[in-house]
């Protein structure tokens, strides 16, 4: 066991976990975050995504000591912490284009294509499939997360998007 | 184990609907009371005029939380805005609540619509009364009852106390679909906005004080058992509080965090007795299937004399593997049992189900045990099974503590049930102009009914009458059932042997339609030219709404121009769950793998009641449809499941997922499945157009084996 403090959603927090415990379950059993989820355990697929110090990451297979005095940010946080406008333009796109089914993996979903148009403002097709198809999803949602992802594009850049 | 088999239940489900008396309607007056307006189980209006409406099917990505209440509001002429949902958990008031075959809108499409039409007639009588005008001139509309006479209106929630004293009508007109304004609209799902927020309780998800967590550990041999166990490194681990054997075959540890539990079983030291199976692969399974094939089958259609047709002959012989249905939220449940009673907090398609078996296995009533039923991430019938529920209230029991239950996803690929593993026969004798004049189709099959040991009347799987149906009106057609054996076990999975059944069938015509030298699809057209009626079970199939679904494919694919240099299509049609169902893929052969660029999918499902729930249903289906064509395959070495995760078991990703066009055959017909029949029609589409492409026949799924 050892002490870990992480910058969870802008807010410092302090847990007592053993160092390897994955970040995931960190942040589900101790903080009680549960929009990230367990999908596989193995980084296959992606539902588990959070953002490290504004990088992608897996958490499922990222143990918290990786984390340790980094800033964190999940689903929950995502409509703060200065991803604000990109965040609330992605969350409110996938209701828009109505992108979720079952809705398990959109929140990792959401969380790459956060990570994609804060690098890529107005991304190609290509360049969302390749960001994002680390991501899964059963229910097949594919082509409605494509078009949220322009559609958000479009509304945080305000030049229309891609297409 | 409930006794009613999946199609019973369905079928029971129906009939409760029809009927619309057996504990349906609430006793009147026990819940009519002042504060609220419930005429019947579904429907509840409060003096602030919020309607809400009781969903009592399971909410796995279909959109049933929003379709079932449009349904309902439809006939209430209720205000959209103002609705709420609430899920029902295991109840005795709605029938059959398993949610499978299809069936949550063919099923409730009648009791919802008479529920919301009865307690609309009894509002416009409450505002009648209160007026004293005749109801004939009050009109309900938008949560409103209104007298244009005197421009008169009182909202729903001012009726609420006068209109739970009236009598509830026993015989009620239903809107003619002309005059919907809800049902057939785009309406936005009302899950969506906590889906997307991170919001939405899944199963896993839940929590309660005091919850414990346990990861079990399964005999990784089909059929094998718990010989012993060394607990002495598990118990090392921090937060590990118990370890103990749940029933025969499996090992729980018990911690105060999921990883706890993952790392409690990780060191856990188990012994198995591997049982009879130990030597189990697949390619013995396929062997008996072959070996199946020549028994006696039982008919499950038959038109003319299939035997006796004089002609030219044509065969081919397909097989298809288990498949796992892998929904991205691994199993799980949570379970508090209290000596007297026990709660379970679900991801489940069956709460009944679980109630019953909980009962039996805890040792309660089932009135004792409470189902909640919590949104599910994916089901695609794995949850049609209840072992997690089974085995997060035994662990309870044995901890006297509310404990979730977690599945891993190597659990959850390597101890599941799965699409059953078929071999399909089929043989043709075709007239001069290549057209068959006689078809038999033999499936050879495990039935998954049969193996949980319900019934299979007359040697029939009874999910087979909702999934094996004939496609073409031929003079001379035979279906065939053969029930093969297996100990791998089955489960119902998404679109069931509708899967096999159109794979086979549709590869099957197109190699007669090559074999004739004619275009695949108008080759299909003109088999189903003529307007027939083919019955089958309790299915009408009408040749009619097929040939419509296929001409609308060929429209909108435009099917007659040419392709660019490179690309080449395909085309299948097929019918399950009473829905028609026409599929063109467009693709291109990229070192001898298909890249499938387009798919036109085509549906006569009757009413749609949400146009953007039915696109979603037709692209997701698609998406399943090709990992299942592609790539999905679990195979059996040593009496294992071989694959363990989403690296060796690959649903489709974005790179591979096509544009889907959907389209729906304009129809006021009852509504009919729209969950699975876009599936079974994706794969012979694809392995169609892969012929174009290469003259290379596919005949064995998956694809890429």
């Amino acid at each position: 066991m050892a002490d870990i403090t992480l910058r969870v959603n802008g807010s410092d927090k302090k847990v007592s976990v053993s160092p390897e415990t994955p970040l995931l379950w960190v942040l589900r059993d101790t903080l009680e975050l549960t929009g990230t989820k367990f999908g596989c355990g193995a980084g296959l697929c992606g539902a588990c995504t959070v953002h490290v110090d504004g990088n992608p990451i897996r958490s499922c297979s990222t143990p918290v000591s990786q984390a340790a005095g980094k800033s964190v940010t999940t689903i929950e946080g995502l409509g703060a912490n200065g991803l604000s406008l990109l965040g609330q333009a992605l969350q409110q796109a996938w209701i828009a284009e109505e992108v979720p089914q079952c809705g398990y993996c959109q929140t990792g979903q959401i969380m790459s294509a956060a990570a994609l148009l804060a690098k890529t403002p107005n991304p190609t097709d290509e360049q969302i499939t390749q960001a994002m198809n680390g991501n899964l999803c059963r229910c097949g949602t594919y082509e409605r997360i494509r078009k949220a992802i322009h559609r958000a594009a479009g509304r945080a850049t305000g030049n229309g998007g891609a297409r | 184990m409930s006794p009613l088999s999946r199609r019973e239940f369905v079928a029971a489900g129906v009939a409760a609907g029809a009927g619309l008396v057996v504990g349906f309607y609430l006793p009147h007056g026990g819940s009519s009371q002042q504060a609220s307006f419930s005429p019947n189980a579904y429907l509840r209006i409060t003096p602030d005029n919020k309607v809400t409406i009781v969903v009592a099917r399971s909410e796995m990505g279909q959109g049933v939380r929003t379709a079932l209440p449009m349904i309902l509001a439809e006939e209430l002429e209720a205000d959209w805005k103002q609705i709420e949902i609430e899920q029902a958990g295991a109840s005795t008031l709605y029938g059959d609540q398993g949610t499978g075959g299809s069936a949550s809108i063919h099923s409730t499409w009648d009791p919802m619509r008479k529920a919301g039409a009865s307690a609309r007639e009894m509002l416009i009588s409450a505002a009648a009364l209160t007026w004293g005008v005749p109801r004939s001139a009050c009109t309900a509309e938008n949560s409103h009852v209104k007298h244009a006479a005197s421009n008169r209106s009182l909202s729903y929630g001012e009726l609420v106390s006068k209109a739970a004293t009236l009598p509830i009508p026993t015989d009620v007109t239903l809107k003619q679909s002309k005059d919907y304004k809800i049902v057939g609209q785009r309406l936005p799902r009302l899950d969506t906005p906590a889906k997307v927020k991170g919001e939405a309780v899944f199963g896993i998800d839940f929590r309660m004080p005091g919850m414990k967590f346990a990861l079990l550990s399964r005999c990784p041999t089909i059929g094998g058992k718990v010989l012993g166990f060394d607990d002495k490194e598990s118990k090392k681990i921090s937060g590990v509080s118990y370890v103990g054997k749940v029933g025969d075959a499996a090992v729980a540890v018990v911690a105060d965090s999921v990883w706890g539990a993952m790392e409690g079983r990780r060191v856990l030291n188990v012994t198995w007795d591997d049982g009879p199976h130990k030597d189990l692969n697949t390619a013995a399974v396929m062997a008996s299937l072959k070996l199946a094939v020549s028994k006696k089958g039982a008919s499950l259609y038959s038109a003319g004399d299939a035997a006796k047709a004089a002609g030219r002959k044509i065969s081919a012989e397909y097989t298809l593997p288990f498949m796992a249905h892998a929904p991205m939220e691994p199993g799980n449940c949570t379970a508090h049992y209290q000596g007297t009673k026990c709660e379970l907090w679900a991801p489940t398609q069956v709460p009944q189900d679980c109630r019953d078996s909980v009962a039996t296995a805890v040792g309660l009533d089932p009135d004792q045990v409470k189902v909640n039923v919590t949104l599910m991430g994916g089901g695609f019938g794995r949850r049609l099974e209840h072992d997690y529920a089974v085995e997060a209230a035994l662990v309870s029991k044995s901890i006297n503590a509310p404990v979730k239950v977690i599945w891993t996803r190597e659990d959850d690929m390597r101890s599941s049930t799965y699409r059953p593993a078929s071999l399909h026969q089929l043989s043709a004798t075709v007239d001069g102009s290549g057209f068959p004049v006689a078809l038999t189709h033999r499936i050879v099959a495990p039935s998954i009914s049969g193996q949980k040991g319900q019934p299979t009347p007359g040697g029939v799987d009874p999910d087979l009458p909702d999934e094996a149906g004939p496609v073409y009106g031929l003079p001379n057609y035979s279906i065939e059932s053969v029930i093969a054996e297996t100990p791998v076990p089955l489960g119902w999975m998404r679109s069931v042997y509708a899967l096999q059944a159109a794979f086979a069938l549709e590869s099957f015509i197109d190699e007669l339609a090559v074999a004739a030298g004619k275009d695949p699809l108008q080759y299909r057209l003109k088999l189903l030219a003529k307007d027939q009626d083919l019955q089958f079970f309790s299915t009408t199939w009408k040749t009619a709404r097929m040939r419509g679904v296929l001409q609308l494919a060929a429209e909108k694919s435009a099917w007659d121009k040419a392709l660019p240099a490179g690309h080449y299509r395909g085309v299948a049609c097929f019918g399950c769950f009473a829905s028609y169902m026409a599929e063109a893929v467009e693709i291109t052969m990229e070192k001898d793998e298909p890249r499938v660029h387009r798919v036109v999918a085509v549906v006569d499902c009757g009413q749609v009641v949400n146009p953007s729930i039915l696109e979603q249903q037709i692209q997701g289906g698609i998406v399943y449809g090709l990992a299942n064509a592609l790539r999905a395959k679990i195979t059996v070495e040593k009496g294992r499941v071989v694959q363990g995760n989403f690296d060796d078991y690959a649903p489709l990703r974005m790179d591979e997922t096509p544009v889907v066009e959907v389209y729906a055959v304009p129809s006021a017909e009852a509504p009919t499945g729209i969950g699975e029949p876009s599936v079974p029609p994706i794969a012979p589409a694809l392995c169609n157009a892969i012929y174009a492409a290469t003259k290379k026949r596919i005949r064995a799924l998956p694809i890429l084996a």
